[in-house]
């Protein structure tokens, strides 16, 4: 595995993630925009957004710590492509490396660790009152995420490489076919609704209380890159989930990419169905629901990926 | 013209100031999100931030209270912005125009791109105010 095999896969990763992500963003707007009975925007939609943003203004508060604030949005987006980087092409199992699941883990956690660094440096209050969401919600959703993963690990031989996994539900079919990996399946799409900020769990965002949230003094190119990040993300986690539980993504074959992206259609099509049936949850309700029902629900699927189910 | 103006006029996100008006134009402003206007379509939806915004949707009078805010909204916007005045109290005054808390009308304190006059107006006749700011952008 050479730098430049590296080096190239990462430029790759980022293009195609960045222009898949904004059009499955689009999609999710579209159709909530039908479910709503409304007509919803055109395809070009995010990608228009994303220039005007990078003709915009770009200003840095006063009181803000302009370095922290400049930083943030390029640590998230760095970080996310590298995870992207790492599902996609480096886990493959002549290159990838042991545990390179659990680092995928810490880059997905990334994101939001950056929306709150960069809110906290922008020094407004209700950006404070959002990072105090975020930081909630991410430790949150964490916890179940973590229980998904330990339980593909158990079920695909105790390995935690993501490659091993993907080989080894090759060879005796997909993880989602058997209890825990149902159980598994439910935590890992509910924990990445939390991490993508999808409406039950968008409350670090709510526009009507605190006004954006952490990202209220950002404005153009840093807001831009923000989405930019959100977008790659909303490519990124999906597959991450599919290396897991539904068999991985198949970059060899026609038939591989196919049924790759009918997987990811398939778990886009659960978050809008549950973005759309669902009212913002307080940050109480979140947090019993990820660390009272989903961990229980979690530590449960554990013990019967351990005795076999 | 360039692709950065093409990208703007295709996704405007408007910023809701209210500068001490009755409310009814505000209600209106928020019709046109309903799914009989939906102006999503045409790429506009709200921001809770005026950071985020290129429309300052300005309605009411702007009483003497408001005045100093509403000039800070106006400089914390990121330019450029277009600034709309919703309802005749934006626009002239309307029937507070003699009233003791008047601190307008809105292009008195910021400059102002497109009016629309009505009390309320109907969401038809903002959503032509917002073609005609279109067709302003070059
Ligand atoms: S224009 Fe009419 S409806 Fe609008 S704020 Fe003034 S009085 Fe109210």
């Amino acid at each position: 595995m050479s730098a430049l095999y590296i080096f190239l896969s990462f430029v790759m990763v980022f293009l195609s993630f960045s222009i898949c992500g904004m059009l499955a963003m689009w999609i999710d707007r579209k159709l909530t925009a039908r479910l709503q009975f409304r007509v919803g925007p055109p395809w070009y939609q995010n990608f228009a957004d994303f220039i005007k943003l990078i003709g915009k203004e770009t200003l840095i508060p006063e009181k803000a710590n302009a370095f922290m604030f400049v930083a943030s949005p390029v640590l998230g987006l760095i970080a996310t492509t590298i995870a992207g980087t790492i599902i996609l092409f480096i886990s493959r199992t002549d290159t990838g490396f042991p545990a390179d699941a659990i680092i995928v883990l810490y880059l997905l956690a990334v994101p939001s660790i950056a929306i709150i660094l960069g809110g906290s440096a922008s020094g407004n209050v209700l950006a404070a009152v959002g990072i105090s969401r975020e930081m909630k919600l991410l430790l949150g959703y964490e916890l179940p995420f973590i229980c998904a993963l330990v339980i593909s690990a158990i079920k695909s031989g105790t390995t935690t490489s993501l490659g091993s996994i993907i080989q080894f539900q090759q060879q005796n079919g997909m993880i989602l076919g058997s209890f825990s990996g149902v159980i598994g399946f439910i935590i890992g799409v509910l924990a990445l609704q939390g991490k993508l900020g999808l409406v039950p769990f968008d409350l670090a965002e709510a526009e009507g209380e605190i006004a954006g949230g952490s990202l209220i003094e950002y404005s153009g190119i840093l807001l831009g890159l923000f989405k930019l990040t959100k977008a790659i993300l909303f490519i990124a986690g999906p597959l991450f989930l599919i290396s897991l539980y539904l068999g991985g993504f198949s970059l060899s074959s026609i038939t591989g990419i196919i049924s790759g992206i009918l997987k990811y259609i398939l778990i886009l099509v659960l978050f809008i169905l549950i973005r759309n049936t669902n009212p913002r949850l307080r940050i109480d309700q979140t947090l019993r629901l990820f660390w009272g029902w989903l961990t229980l629900l979690g530590f449960a699927g554990i013990l019967l990926a351990i005795v076999g189910w | 013209m360039n692709i950065k103006i093409k990208a703007l006029k295709k996704s405007l996100w408007v910023y809701h100031v209210s500068g001490g008006s009755c409310n009814n134009c505000d209600i209106e402003i928020l019709d046109c999100l309903t799914p009989k206007f939906d102006i999503e379509r045409f790429g506009m939806v709200l921001v809770g931030s005026p950071r985020h915004a290129d429309v300052l949707l300005c309605t009411g009078i702007v009483n003497k209270k408001c005045v100093e805010r509403v000039k800070e909204v106006y400089k914390q916007t990121a330019k450029p912005c277009v600034v709309v005045a919703i309802g005749s109290c934006a626009c002239s005054g309307g029937m507070f125009r003699d009233g003791y808390q008047m601190g307008g009308p809105l292009d008195k304190i910021i400059p102002v791109d497109v009016y629309i006059p009505g009390c309320p107006p109907k969401p038809e006749a903002m959503i032509a105010g917002i073609v005609k700011v279109l067709e302003k952008l070059k």
